[in-house]
């Protein structure tokens, strides 16, 4: 028996060198994971501590953990979280409204042009925003929709609509061309092939797509900023309206900052399995 | 119930590549299992397509009960076709995979219910298995799965892609016959594409053997063994393959491995017409028989391959030098390196055109 354990057992230097490069893999996750992680903890850190605490140098790392910063936050946030809310919702349903069909009309049954179609809505990202944000500001005074949340829903769904078809015409690219074939021998339809077989397959990666659109229209500071002033004031306004002129604000902000980022998380968290399984769709067969 | 016919149907892929489908002629009679059968690339598959009216034709015509189908989209041709793969949808459950022909034709719910139930008992699909879905089914179960799909339609025709090709190998012997026998029960005239010649010819009332997208022969499964109209059918069916060997023609027939094999006369005459001074000649493994010594064909065993039954020989004939396979009984068949001889009976050779494979008929 000790025989056999004896031969079956790594030589030495081998086993150490495996050894060595297990751990030496694991230290680079870690590192890795540490530095995208370590500044995410400072801001929730930092939300809990009272304001004097929290510019100081060293940094302090005993201290009376508060909740007053919070309760800041809390007192001022109602408009811009209800601002922010209907612009990421409605402004995302509208993506995947348009983005499907039009994905569909790239892919499955391809029209005319379909590589020009696809080249110029992935070429309206190209443009920086800052180059369009004053032609965008002078259309938008003309048709009155200056510091109106219809601007942003409008202004997000086209900032998040050429994203959206190109991720999820690489969706259903994916699908089975026989699958396509029974839906047409069947008497599906187009719609009724989009809806009830595509829709159906592809559904892990229209998950992870209204994700990416809900964060980055949640997340979306530029337009919102230089469009609006408080009707339609979003959440990442109020981030920066937290910053005073004077005193301290980085205990208040990073409350805030908090506070902003908990609905994406949870989103996220929540949509983790679809996530993984739509990001990665072309592995699976 | 219908019949399909195939008037010079043509599908061309490239401009300048030969066509996938080459000008095909074929009559199918109402209720018949016909089979296409080919090598890859021998345009089987593409054929059934564009009876499916998956793939437009470029020539010719396609009818379904005596009426041009051509251009009538695959939905309004009243075909079911089962897929290589199955091509279930993933979402949904069994019953709602196999009825969702009939909820597009908006049949009513009960009707459809009733319809897939009874699908599913000639299928022994159980009951239970209906509210699943296909990820959580068996191959054999999503294969019988498919076939319901099908057979809910009661479509007049049904085209078949190689659906047996996932199966293991018992289970392909088991469906095989059951579909031959469900076939012949419901009398609905079908199309079924393989390339395996033993489903071809087990199954088929009929078979088309393809080949770079012509037509070589259709007949029944017998004719096409004992009449093969060129070398490329005879090879194709059987197995193991006929023995082809290239021989010189000498006076009174073609000389191999040490002998001169006899040819009729008109066999004779036709290659001299055409000026030949070598033929194909082609003798079934069974054809070959040992004769202890006294057969005139030489040859020395270099392999035996024991079926049970029976056994084959691989064999390194005298002078050509050649291997060819002969089925012998399966007791006591000759050993590796043993010296053998064989006779054939003059009727059980068939000869060939060297260059154009043609049959060169007595």
């Amino acid at each position: 028996m000790s025989a056999v354990a004896a031969r079956t057992r790594m030589p030495g230097p081998q086993r150490f060198r495996a050894m060595a490069n297990t751990v030496g893999w694991g230290i680079v996750a870690w590192v890795v994971g540490i530095a995208f992680f370590l500044p995410v903890l400072w801001m929730v850190i930092t939300a809990f501590k009272p304001e004097s605490a929290a510019e100081t140098w060293p940094p302090k790392f005993t201290f009376s953990p508060t909740l007053a910063q919070f309760r800041l936050v809390f007192s001022g946030w109602g408009p811009y979280v209800i601002h922010s809310l209907i612009a990421t919702t409605v402004s995302t349903l509208l993506v995947l409204l348009l983005g499907i069909p039009a994905a569909y009309a790239l892919s499955v049954h391809p029209v005319k042009h379909w590589r020009d179609g696809l080249f110029f809505f992935i070429s309206t990202k190209m443009l920086p925003i800052v180059a369009v944000i004053g032609p965008l500001y002078v259309i938008a005074l003309h048709i009155h929709l200056l510091d109106s949340i219809w601007l942003l829903i409008l202004l997000y769904t086209a900032m998040n609509l050429p994203l959206a078809i190109w991720m999820v015409r690489s969706f259903m690219l994916e699908v089975p061309n026989e699958m396509l074939e029974a839906a047409r021998l069947d008497g599906a339809g187009r719609i009724r092939e989009m809806t009830e077989v595509i829709m159906p397959v592809i559904s892990p990666g229209l998950v992870s797509t209204a994700l990416i659109c809900v964060i980055f229209a949640w997340n979306e500071l530029f337009l919102a900023l230089n469009l609006s002033v408080t009707n339609a004031a979003t959440l990442p306004m109020f981030l920066i309206s937290s910053v005073p002129q004077e005193g301290l604000y980085i205990a208040h902000l990073s409350a805030a900052a908090t506070v902003a980022s908990v609905p994406v998380i949870l989103v996220g968290w929540i949509a983790q399995r679809s996530l993984v399984r739509g990001l990665s769709m072309g592995a699976i067969k | 119930m219908a019949e399909v016919k195939y008037v010079q149907a043509t599908r061309v892929y490239a401009k300048d590549a030969p066509p996938a489908v080459d000008a095909l002629d074929l009559d199918i009679k109402d209720g018949e299992f016909m089979v296409l059968v080919g090598p890859s690339g021998s345009g089987k598959t593409t054929a059934l397509r564009m009876l499916a009216g998956l793939e437009p034709l470029d020539g010719g015509r396609v009818e379904i009960g005596a009426k041009d189908v051509t251009w009538v989209p695959p939905k309004d041709r009243d075909i079911a076709m089962v897929f290589q793969n199955y091509a279930l949808y993933p979402s949904k459950t069994v019953a709602e995979n196999m009825g969702f022909a009939l909820k597009m034709q908006h049949v009513p719910r009960d009707e459809r219910d009733r319809r897939v139930r009874e699908a599913a008992k000639l299928l022994d699909l159980d009951d239970k298995l209906l509210d699943r879905k296909p990820k959580a089914l068996s191959g054999g179960q999503r294969q019988r799965v498919a076939m319901g799909r099908a057979i809910v339609r009661e479509p007049r025709v049904f085209l078949m892609d190689e659906p047996l090709s996932n199966l293991d190998a018992k289970l392909r012997v088991q469906t095989r016959s059951q579909i031959a026998e469900l076939q012949r029960r419901l009398g609905i005239t079908t199309v079924y594409v393989t390339h395996d010649q033993v489903e071809a010819m087990t199954m088929g009332h009929r078979v088309a053997v393809l080949a770079d997208g012509k037509l070589q022969q259709c007949d029944t499964p017998r004719q096409l063994y004992d009449n093969p109209v060129n070398q490329f059918v005879a090879g194709f069916i059987g197995s193991p393959a006929m023995n082809l060997q290239t021989v010189p023609l000498v006076e009174g027939g073609a000389r191999l491995a040490g002998t001169v094999i006899p040819l009729p006369a008109a066999v004779r005459t036709a290659a001299s017409q055409a000026g030949l001074r070598e033929l194909v000649l082609g003798i079934r493994p069974e054809h070959l028989h040992l004769a202890d010594g006294a057969g005139q064909i030489k040859g020395e065993v270099l392999l035996v391959e024991e079926l049970g039954a029976d056994a084959l020989l691989h064999v390194r004939l005298a002078e050509s030098r050649n291997q060819v396979i002969a089925r012998a009984e399966g007791r006591r068949p000759p050993a590796p390196g043993q010296d053998v001889t064989f006779y054939v009976q003059p009727d059980d050779v068939f000869a060939f055109h060297p260059e154009t494979g043609a049959r060169i008929a007595a």
